[in-house]
């Protein structure tokens, strides 16, 4: 027997990258990026009932580009983290577990998260008149 | 926290090259993980050029070309040699699947051959699975009854016995479980889809009497629970079995006892 200790064989450096492997993380992702775009929602709350200069200081955040980015990147997950959701509760109920339905059903969050994310801020900006 | 990356001795660094002979036309790379528990060397990842025209189509039949005629040090696991005994499941072109079932020509560039993933490795392609047969002796796979024993066998309908159908089938290659990355961060604690798939075997047996017992035996935060329905067990599954949906019907079975 050798002194050295054995090496851990390869994981995630060999694996190749699935559908559902990339969805699954990106579920836990959005998750967390929920849980940190909710302190947005708060600050915005908390600005509406507080003051004047609050609001627009919180105002002046969100327009920016950069502020935009985070709110579109904030729709797309909570869009795709409550339709990849839908897929887990049918999971749980021990539907669609075949491979091929399994990718089906990625592909089907995938697209409507994309269609359903992009269709909020065009009704978004066309409210306010600026499309 | 799960770590992410390779401990500092399991880097895999490049290895040797072997050229195929003068007059070989038809060549396929193999890029093979090595690790030689008697030097103190790191692992790496050496390349064999394998002539196709005298090969067999599997990737085992490479693997065995390999170690026959150019390099008798390479080490693995095989027995079977067709999808029965399970010994040669390894990560090929990143995948974990059995290199006995699986076709050279299946993968189109080179063939990369690594052990099954985030294991200990006890040589080259062999990995260390005793915790995985501990995992396995921990759901007691076996018969369970409470009552005197029958006098011949242990009757079941045709009906009750199609249950077992898509779960007997199990080889315990640990394709699955080792593919999961649940499994990887946290195998000594979550159970992982084989074991749990075998559970569920015994779990919807109607001739075994000891469900609640089963079932009290993955209330754990870990042992069932740390599925979180990624699907690459189902998806590597060599014998084309569901350990996803065993472990779904599992925790269907947990929350219907409680109601």
């Amino acid at each position: 027997m050798s002194k050295k200790s054995r090496p851990l064989s390869p994981h995630l450096q060999v694996y190749s990258w699935q559908l559902h492997m990339v969805l699954s993380i990106l579920h836990r992702a959005t998750g967390i990026a929920l849980g940190a775009g909710t302190l947005l929602l708060t600050w915005w709350i908390f600005a509406l009932s507080s003051s004047r200069e609050a609001y627009q200081s919180f105002q002046g955040f969100i327009i920016h580009p950069v502020g935009r980015l985070i709110l579109f990147g904030f729709t797309f997950a909570l869009i795709f983290h409550a339709l990849n959701g839908v897929r887990h509760l049918f999971w749980d109920v021990g539907k669609g577990f075949e491979i091929f339905e399994v990718k089906r059903s990625g592909m089907l969050v995938v697209a409507l998260s994309l269609i359903f994310t992009i269709a909020a801020w065009v009704f978004a900006y066309m409210q306010a008149g600026k499309l | 926290m799960a770590e992410f990356n390779l401990p500092k001795n399991s880097v895999v660094k490049k290895g040797k090259t072997f050229p195929a002979g003068k007059g070989v036309t038809n060549i396929k790379r193999f890029h093979v993980y090595r690790w030689n528990p008697d030097d103190e060397e790191n692992p790496r990842m050496d390349v064999y050029e394998v002539d196709m025209d005298t090969c067999g189509p599997m990737v085992l039949d490479a693997l065995l070309k390999i170690k026959n005629e150019i390099d008798p040090t390479l080490t693995l696991r095989r027995s079977c040699r067709e999808g029965v005994c399970g010994s040669c499941a390894m990560n090929i072109d990143g995948l974990n699947t059995l290199a006995c079932t699986k076709a050279n020509s299946d993968v189109k560039s080179d063939v990369t051959v690594t052990p099954l993933p985030h294991m200990e490795v006890v040589k080259d392609l062999v990995p260390d699975m005793t915790n995985f047969y501990n995992q396995y002796a921990s759901i007691k796979p076996w018969l369970q009854t409470k009552g005197p024993a029958p006098e011949k066998e242990h009757i079941q309908s045709h009906k009750d016995r199609e249950k077992l159908d898509g779960l007997y089938e199990c080889i315990l290659c640990a394709c699955c479980s080792t593919s999961c990355p649940s499994y990887w961060w946290n195998d000594k604690k979550y159970l992982g889809p084989a074991i749990l798939l075998q559970s569920y075997r015994w779990l919807v047996d109607t001739r075994d009497e000891n469900t609640n017992e089963r079932l009290d035996n993955l209330e754990d935060p870990f042992k069932l629970y740390r599925c979180h329905t990624i699907m690459n067990c189902t998806n590597a599954c060599p014998k084309g079995l569901n350990p996803a949906k065993a472990i779904a019907e599992t925790k269907k079975m947990m929350v219907a006892r409680k109601a």
